[in-house]
This record gives C-alpha cells, sequence and structure tokens, in this order.
C-alpha cells in the first residue's frame, strides 16, 4: 500500500521521493501518535479546533487556518527554503559554503544541540496538558492547542533532522525524546526548567513570555548554523516561535488590565495581596511580581554557564551562532576580542572582561534579558495608563539562580547578595507562597461559552484571522 | 612541596560514611580546592589533591575498617559523576608533573582492584551522572558498575576526539582487558566524544546494569549487600588506626622511625636506608593488632611508600636511590615468620598485601636503583626484595680492612617466593630467573640460610661482589656513570628491564598504555600552541600535525 506523505504529512522536503526517510518516520510517527494520545492535551481527541496548520513556506501556506480534529492535525516539515549561495557566517569556517550534509567531526555536538533543543519542545506540551480543563476562555483554549500543536511541530523537525541527517544515532535520539518526560523520576526532561509544572494559566503565560523566549533565542542562534538543515528548520519555527510569545505577552498584558481595572473600578490603593484586588477575584499587582520573579529567574538559567567551554567551540567550529550574528559589527571570530559579564568576587558582583569566545552563552543571556524588558515596559504602560503607581521589573540575574555562579550565593531581586537566613526570612516576598499559588488555583474555573471570559482576566484586542472574540473557536463534540 | 599524608577529617573532595559492611565513598569535589594554582576543579574533576584523598580512604578502609565488605564509589554531585582529570590541570602542568599524576592515580586505581581482589573488600560503581574520562576509567577500576538510568547520564572516554590524548588511567586496557569489550566496540566508544548511555552500554559490556532513577539508590545497597555476602573479610575485629608517619625533612636528609634518607644533591644521589627492627616484637595476632601502626612491616612500609612518593614528585634531580639496609637481619627474619604464620589474618593479610604495593611502587619508579650489600645490612626476606628490585647490585665480598663485622650475608625467606609479586604477577625471583626455574628452586632450597657473596653471586642474586680493595672505586664509578647519562634514556631503559617475562593488566597500563601516553603529551598535537590540551575551553580547534608517525 502506498501512502501519499505529501497528504500526511505536508512538508517541503521531498517526502515522498525519500525512502530513507520515510522509513524513519513509519517508525516513528505512530509512537509520536501514541504518545501526543497519553501525554498531550487531556481530553482534547473529541474537540474540533480552530487551528492554523501550516502546509507550505509560501506567504499563505504557512496560516492556513481551519476547524481540525485535534488527533487528525497533520504535523508538517518545513524549512525555509534554501539559499544555494548560502556561506558560514562565523567562525573559523567562515567565508565557506554552509554545510548541507553534517561534518563527520561536528557530529556530536550537532546532534547534541538538536536533541537538546528537541527535547523541550514535546516537554512543553507535557508541562501544559492539564491546563485545558480550566480555561478562562475559547479564545485562550484555542491559543493553548495552537500552541501545543506547534510545539509538536517542531519536535517534529528537530526529529526530521535527526532521522534525515545522523543515521542510526539519530534514530535512537528520535526515539527516546518520546521516552523522557516531563517531571518523570526515571526518565525526565534534559533541562531542568521544563520538568517543572504549568499548573494554572498565569503560570502559563508567564512560561510562554519567558521561557519561551528562551526558545526564541536558541532558536535564532541556531538559525545562524553553519548546518545549512537546522539553520532552515530553526528560521521556519522561529515565525512559529514569535505568537507563542505573543499569546506570553499579551496574556500577562490582560492579567495586568484586569487587576488595574479592578483596582480603578473599586477604589484601591494597594498592589499587595491582603488587602488588594483579591477580595473581587483579581490577581494582585505584587503576586504578579512575583510569578515573573520565578519564571524570569528559572528561564534565566536555561542559559547554561556564564564561561562555557561549549558554547565557544559551537561558536568557534561555526555549528552555533550569536543572536543577529549577521548584524553584529566585529570579525565574527571573537579569537582575540572580551566581552564584559557579571562575576561574583567575593561578596560583589562586578564587571569583568573574559574572552568573548567563552562568553557567548552570557552574551545571550544579555540579549535574551534586554528582550524580556520590552515587554514589561508594555505592561508598566498598561498599569500608568490606568494611573495606577506601580512597577513591574525584571529581578536582577543573580537572583535565584540554580545554575551558574549565582546558584551558589543568594541575592534580593536587586542583586544585592544576602545571607542564607535572610533569604529564608525573605524569599515569601519574592517568591509565589503556597498561599499565592492556592489562591490562583482557585481562580482557575474553566469558561468555554463563545464570549464569555473569567473574571481575573480581560478579553484581547487583538484577532484570530480577523475573527472576533466571540467566535467559536473550539467546539466541543 | 606535594604532601601525600592525610586524613579523613582533612578531607576536601570525598566524604566516607559506613553503614554496617557497607562503606559509601562520595566524590563531592571543591572546586575551589585544587592543589595548585590555575584551575578550577568543575564538575568533579579531579587534581592529584583529590587523589591523595581517595588513596589515603582506600588505604584506611582496608586497615581502619575490618567490618567493610563492599565501598560504592559515586557521586555527591547532582548528574556528574566524575569529569576526569582536570584539563586546564593537564594544560599548564610540566611534562614531568603530568607523567606523576598520572602514574600516581594508577597506582589508586590498581590498589583499588587488589582490595576487590585479595582483602574481601569489593569496590562497585553507582554512576549517578556523566563519567568522562578519568570518571570511567575510576569506575573501570572497581568491579561492578552500574549506571542510572535517566536517558542523559553517559559514560565516556573522549580523550581521543576531545583532548588529542589517551584515557590516562588504564582505561583502554581495561575497556578490552578487564571488561573484554570487543576491539571493534572499543573502537568506537573511544572515538565518541558523547559516550555511550542506556542498553547499548550493557550489551557492550561497558557497564553492568542499568538502574532506572527511582530505584537507583535501592539498587545499589542491594547488590552492595550481595558483594559483601561474598567477602571474607572478618566478623567482630576491630580495625587499626593509620596514625600520621613520624618524619623530620631537612635540606639534605629526610628522617623517619626505620627510614632514612640523605640527599647528595651535587651528584644527584639519594642514599636510602631501611633499618631492621629492634627491641621485642609481635608474635601472636593479638599482640599485631595492639601494636597496630607500629608493627614494623607495616610501619616500615609505610614510611617507604611515603619516601617513594616524596622523592618522585618532589626531587625530581635526584635520579639514582642507593638502597641500603642496616641492623639485625635475624629480627627482620622472625617478622617474616611472624608474617607467613599468620597470614591468613586479616591484619597480616593487609599488612603483607601492602608490602606488595610499595615494593611494586618501587619497581615503576623513573630513579636507577642501585641495592649496595654491605656488612651490617639485613637484606633478609622482605627486605630482599630490595635488592631483586635494583637494576643492579653490588655486594661486598668478606669485611672491609680493619673491621670486626661479620661479612655481609643474604637470607631468603618464605616471603620471597609469592607474597610479594610484582606487577607481572611474577615473583622477583622469578621474573629475575625467567628461564631458569631450576635455579629458583635452588634459591628456595636456601630458604632461612644465610649466602653468603660468593653464594649469592653463584645464585645470581647480586650482580657484581667486590671485595674490599675493589669495593669503593667500583662502586663510586658505577654510580657516578649512571648519573652522565640522559635520564630519558636510562627510564626507558630501566622500564623495559625491569619487567620481563608475561603482561598484566598493570604491564600494560604501565609499560603499553603509559608510555604511549607519555609520547602523546610530549607531542604538538596535544601540547603544542595550537594543541588540543593547550586549547581546550577556549573553543578554538587544534591544528594537528597529520603525519602518522
Amino acid at each position: 500500500m502506498s501512502i501519499n506523505y505529501n497528504e500526511k504529512i505536508p512538508n517541503n522536503v521531498d517526502l515522498s521521493s525519500d525512502r530513507r526517510l520515510q522509513r524513519a518516520l513509519e517508525g516513528w510517527q505512530p509512537e509520536y501518535l501514541k504518545w501526543w494520545g497519553g501525554l498531550g492535551p487531556e481530553k482534547s481527541n473529541d474537540l474540533n479546533v480552530y487551528l492554523r496548520t501550516a502546509i507550505s513556506v509560501e506567504k499563505d501556506g504557512w496560516a492556513h487556518f481551519d476547524y481540525v480534529r485535534m488527533p487528525d492535525y497533520r504535523w508538517g516539515i518545513f524549512l525555509t527554503p534554501s539559499d544555494s549561495d548560502r556561506t558560514i557566517d562565523f567562525g573559523i569556517h567562515k567565508g565557506q559554503p554552509a554545510w548541507q550534509e553534517v561534518p563527520g567531526e561536528y557530529r556530536s555536538e550537532l546532534r547534541r544541540l538538536i536533541v537538546t533543543q528537541g527535547d523541550t519542545e514535546p516537554a512543553s506540551v507535557e508541562q501544559q496538558r492539564q491546563l485545558g480543563r480550566t480555561c478562562p476562555s475559547l479564545y485562550d483554549l484555542r491559543n493553548l492547542f495552537q500552541i501545543n500543536v506547534e510545539e509538536g511541530r517542531h519536535l517534529w523537525s528537530m526529529v526530521y533532522l535527526l532521522q534525515a541527517y545522523f543515521g542510526r544515532d539519530g534514530r535512537e535520539e528520535a526515539e527516546e525524546m518520546l521516552e523522557r518526560h516531563s517531571g518523570d523520576p526515571d526518565k525526565p526532561r534534559i533541562l531542568e526548567a521544563f520538568n517543572e509544572e504549568t499548573p494554572d494559566w498565569l503560570s502559563y503565560f508567564m512560561f510562554t513570555y519567558f521561557t519561551d523566549r528562551d526558545g526564541k533565542f536558541q532558536l535564532a542562534s541556531l538559525a545562524e548554523s553553519g548546518f545549512d538543515p537546522l539553520a532552515r528548520s530553526c528560521r521556519f519555527m522561529l515565525t512559529e516561535e514569535a505568537h507563542h510569545m505573543f499569546v506570553g505577552e499579551t496574556g500577562i498584558g490582560r492579567v495586568v488590565q484586569r487587576s488595574c481595572d479592578l483596582m480603578n473600578e473599586h477604589k484601591i490603593r494597594s498592589s499587595a495581596a491582603e488587602d488588594g484586588v483579591r477580595k473581587y477575584g483579581g490577581i494582585d499587582l505584587q503576586t504578579i511580581q512575583k510569578y515573573l520573579n520565578f519564571h524570569f529567574s528559572v528561564s534565566v538559567d536555561l542559559f547554561g554557564q556564564e564561561l562555557s567551554t561549549n558554547a565557544a567551540t559551537y561558536y568557534n567550529t561555526g555549528i552555533k551562532g550569536r543572536f543577529n550574528e549577521s548584524k553584529i559589527n566585529d570579525d565574527h571570530l571573537l579569537h582575540d576580542s572580551t566581552y564584559s559579564v557579571l562575576e561574583l568576587k567575593g561578596n560583589q558582583i562586578l564587571n569583568v572582561d573574559v574572552p568573548a569566545l567563552n562568553a557567548v552563552n552570557e552574551r545571550l543571556r544579555d540579549d535574551y534579558i534586554f528582550d524580556c524588558d520590552l515587554g514589561v515596559r508594555r505592561w508598566n504602560k498598561i498599569i500608568a495608563d490606568s494611573g495606577i503607581d506601580f512597577q513591574l521589573k525584571l529581578p536582577h540575574r543573580a537572583f535565584h539562580r540554580g545554575i551558574g555562579q549565582f546558584s551558589e550565593i543568594q541575592s534580593d531581586p536587586q542583586g544585592n547578595i544576602i545571607t542564607q537566613l535572610e533569604w529564608e526570612r525573605l524569599h515569601h516576598e519574592w517568591l509565589p507562597t503556597q498561599e499565592d499559588k492556592e489562591y490562583i488555583q482557585s481562580l482557575m474555573q474553566p469558561v468555554t461559552e463563545p464570549g464569555k471570559i473569567a473574571g481575573w482576566i480581560v478579553p484581547p484586542k487583538s484577532k484570530i484571522n480577523r475573527l472576533p472574540f466571540e467566535f467559536e473557536f473550539v467546539k466541543f463534540n | 612541596m606535594i604532601e601525600f599524608n592525610t586524613q579523613i577529617e582533612q578531607y576536601k573532595h570525598w566524604s566516607l560514611e559506613i553503614d554496617g559492611v557497607i562503606a559509601t565513598l562520595k566524590l563531592g569535589v571543591n572546586e575551589d580546592a585544587a592543589i595548585q594554582t590555575g584551575y578550577k576543579l568543575k564538575l568533579n574533576s579531579y587534581d592529584l589533591g583529590v587523589d591523595i584523598e581517595l588513596h589515603d580512604a582506600v588505604q584506611r578502609l582496608r586497615f581502619e575498617h575490618p567490618e567493610v565488605r563492599t565501598v560504592i564509589l559515586t557521586s555527591s554531585k547532582e548528574k556528574v559523576f566524575c569529569a576526569g582529570a582536570n584539563i586546564n590541570m593537564l594544560g599548564i602542568s610540566s611534562h614531568a608533573h603530568k607523567v606523576n599524576f598520572c602514574k600516581f592515580t594508577n597506582e589508586t586505581r590498581n590498589s583499588i582492584e587488589d582490595a576487590t581482589s585479595f582483602s574481601g573488600q569489593t569496590y562497585i560503581s553507582a554512576i549517578n551522572g556523566t563519567a568522562a574520562g578519568g570518571g570511567y576509567e575510576l569506575a573501570l577500576a572497581t568491579d561492578y558498575i552500574m549506571l542510572i538510568d535517566d536517558s542523559s547520564s553517559a559514560i565516556s572516554l573522549p580523550e581521543v576526539p576531545l583532548l588529542a590524548v589517551l584515557p590516562g588511567t588504564g582505561g583502554l586496557t581495561r575497556v578490552v582487558d578487564k571488561r573484554k569489550v570487543r576491539r571493534d566496540h572499543a573502537d568506537y566508544f573511544c572515538t565518541l566524544a558523547e559516550g555511550i548511555r542506556g542498553k547499548r552500554a550493557v550489551k557492550w559490556k561497558l557497564i553492568d546494569e542499568l538502574v532506572p532513577r527511582s530505584k537507583f539508590t535501592e539498587k545499589v545497597k542491594e547488590r552492595a549487600l550481595e558483594f559483601a555476602k561474598k567477602s571474607a573479610r572478618p566478623e567482630n575485629e576491630k580495625g587499626i588506626l593509620l596514625t600520621p608517619i613520624n618524619r623530620k625533612i631537612e635540606e639534605d636528609r629526610i628522617t623517619y622511625d626505620n627510614v632514612s634518607i640523605e640527599f647528595k644533591r651535587q651528584t644527584r644521589i639519594v642514599n636510602l636506608t631501611v633499618h631492621a627492627p629492634k627491641g621485642d616484637l609481635p608474635t601472636t595476632t593479638e599482640s599485631i593488632l595492639e601494636a597496630g601502626a607500629n608493627y614494623w612491616p607495616l610501619a616500615m612500609a609505610r614510611e617507604l611508600d611515603d619516601a617513594i612518593m616524596h622523592l618522585s614528585f618532589n626531587e625530581l634531580e635526584l635520579g639514582t636511590w642507593v638502597l641500603r639496609t642496616s641492623g639485625d637481619a635475624d629480627q627482620v627474619f622472625a617478622i617474616d615468620q611472624t608474617l607467613v604464620q599468620n597470614q591468613d589474618y586479616w591484619l597480616v593479610r593487609e599488612i603483607i598485601l601492602n608490602l606488595k604495593r610499595v615494593f611494586k611502587r618501587l619497581d615503576l619508579v623513573s630513579r636507577s636503583l642501585v641495592a649496595l650489600i654491605e656488612p651490617g645490612s639485613c637484606f633478609t626476606g622482605t627486605l630482599l626484595e630490595l635488592v631483586l628490585a635494583a637494576d643492579r647490585s653490588y655486594m661486598l665480598d668478606g669485611s672491609f680492612e680493619d673491621s670486626d663485622d661479620d661479612p655481609a650475608m643474604l637470607r631468603p625467606t618464605e616471603m620471597n617466593f609469592g607474597a610479594l609479586p610484582m606487577c607481572n604477577d611474577l615473583t622477583r625471583i622469578q621474573t629475575r630467573f625467567i628461564d631458569d626455574i631450576e635455579n629458583v628452586e635452588n634459591i628456595r632450597n636456601e630458604i632461612a640460610n644465610n649466602l653468603d657473596a660468593a653464594v649469592a653471586n653463584e645464585l645470581g642474586l647480586v650482580t657484581f661482589i667486590p671485595d674490599d680493595i675493589d669495593w669503593e672505586e667500583e662502586v663510586r664509578i658505577a654510580v657516578e656513570e649512571r648519573t652522565s647519562f640522559s635520564p630519558d634514556a636510562l627510564t626507558g631503559m630501566e622500564a623495559s628491564l625491569r619487567f620481563a617475562g608475561p603482561e598484566t593488566i598493570e604491564t600494560k597500563i604501565f609499560g603499553r598504555l603509559t608510555a604511549w601516553q607519555n609520547w602523546i603529551f610530549q607531542r604538538p598535537n596535544a601540547v603544542g600552541e595550537e594543541g588540543a590540551l593547550n586549547l581546550y575551553g577556549t573553543g578554538k580547534q587544534s591544528n594537528y600535525d597529520k603525519k602518522r608517525v
């Protein structure tokens, strides 16, 4: 029996004539569907969801909207079209043609990068699988599922690379991607942030804003890779990733807006939990700040050690670049340049110049933090426009760290080093407490009537495919 | 100066927990407590300081804890077992330090295997995170390897692909010789920077067992108890305390209770003398236990061991060691008799095994060894091994003129015939007469007999027997001539001549792996400006000289 691969798996990698890849995917796809059924969004199999499906990389092909029964979603394989003259932009191979095959000497490094990236994609689906139960609106439910299927597609993209370019080892890695599970005591996901639960929608918006943004920066630096298929896969993934962060940014903005509206409506001065908007079912700004502190700090960890040999090797050998590599004005070799990083010196945090190659991680972290701050400013504008005197702030990068030199000390959100004792005494002011979490959990009541929304968030300003908020984005059969 | 003496309270990197018959040695390297400046010990990587503690712990477990039957090697850090020798340390170390470091770490790994094979203390590894390079080699020195199955922890020997050197603590040898991994599998494994995990690691015999994360601690304990059941360690015995040795270091001498050393820096000669015990000697197991670390064969061996390590690391230019003994040969003979009679008693067994290891260390020193057998010496039994370990020996025929001293004698004992094998698993006498079993028997027939120079010469136990007229000139010329040769050539020559006979894992490690490693350590591909060791961590690519040699 011949299968119409182009119909079943939309792609622009000529799947129908690649027998090796077909064979690999034939083995993997049923396992993937089994995984989606078991660990994908809960109770979603009978839903008809108004989803965007990428069916080609053409201008109008990447966003094809229609109702889809969730398990029938067509996870495709798309790479940004190849530019046959592309050369490598950085490192010792700068100026040489980009690799269309994996160079043997960098095989294991490339594989490790792809596996680490790929592992995060199904992880977030697993982390978010229960959120469907408590959606604040059909619009949000639809966005959740949209993100879930796209994370699934991103997994497909990485699996495609493993299966098409890395032989038997690649196939084994692809299988293991479905064997590790978020939070599994035996086989956890590779990166720690992806083993944390996403228990409520505030956490979810924070996750898509902060943690998916890590994804953006990782994908952007992989999109510079000298290994062309990886670069092209990541470029296409970035278009979708932008939507995920948009969901996060507008989601938090809508919660902030609701909080401000409630304060104004009930003439509340305090932004705190106790005497603030909680009695009207809103989320106080201070609690939002605590969630922000938590999610920012665990996401900052994802960039790894401040000084990294691996990152230096990846850069120097042309397999992972910097953010917006081609727009940076330097020699793109970094053999003799330095970069200023914050370092722990005794009891102080000081700027120190280090070899730029080793600081590639830290530079990416800097770019990330800058990017995070843009959204914070927009949320603050919402607060200011509502006439409320309060500002959300990103905590210092030394705050609440689990990886890197700052993991050895405790710091307050301003970056002042404090003792363990002070930390024990004060951390409940900076991070969500059990009580905060329980309160947020108490708000998580599902709203599934078209046009209706939960009381802790305002409806969106933006539209999906020009459809109004009242549209029935999810049909329950 | 590098100090080899330590005690548990001073450990910076290891913790030792004892729970009944099981001891757990946990590696938790303090990255800021390196033995030299210039690098941090990240990711549970080690330097000499870390290994000195391990060596100390292995020794203490044998002597201080007769109750311990299984030793679990594991890490106290999350996700990392051990990343092996610290690369930055290797990068900044002198060639001599690298070589000495490798040798010492190898001897420690061998002592772990020795404990498993002969002391009833089985070492097992609980690899609870990444075990790379020396980290996996450490596990290879244990008899059972358990790897956590979290689909990210891997074992690897990434030296060739990443660092352009070899796994320096026996990894290559043990993979094929001890674990019997097929050579093609081993070849693939040793070129795979990220290593191997999961089922393939078991299938290829690189590890023994894969354990799910949630069951890891429980399963490790279960296995530890199984090994403990098979042990012949004694029950209800108290250990002895390895008290600090008594040592005084001066400009041109080092004095221990039973060993004394004088340097002649100008001529680069060490005069090392081992002194026989004095006074009443313990003869029963109770009195040996009571004497503990002060019992002569243990005290002397610990001092000699310290002297060998100290001179090897801290006195690089003192290239010729002249070995002497002094004191009452009957006392040494009595000691040997007691050891042989009580060899099944756990403490005596440990004392003999320790003597064996110390003499093995002496066999492996990169120094010329010359034994001088003079009147007043006591080269009997255990101490006769010093003569047999030497590259050459001179025995005075008769006495010095104007002296009432009795002529020098050698006296074989049972100890020379099996208790103290070399690393080729043969005794020094067997190795010496590799094609002459009959002569080995002739010497065995002389057990307990005093052999004068003529007889010793006849039996081939000594090289030359000058009389008192020739003695001084002949000895002086021999030693002076030796100090004029190239130290490198001498080391290579001596190492090649000392180990006649069959290969064992140990001879392969020291004679083959280490020799290659020491060559590679000198080559630009590893240590040149663009060599891999130098560039490691900078992200820069090494530029290899592509010619095969």
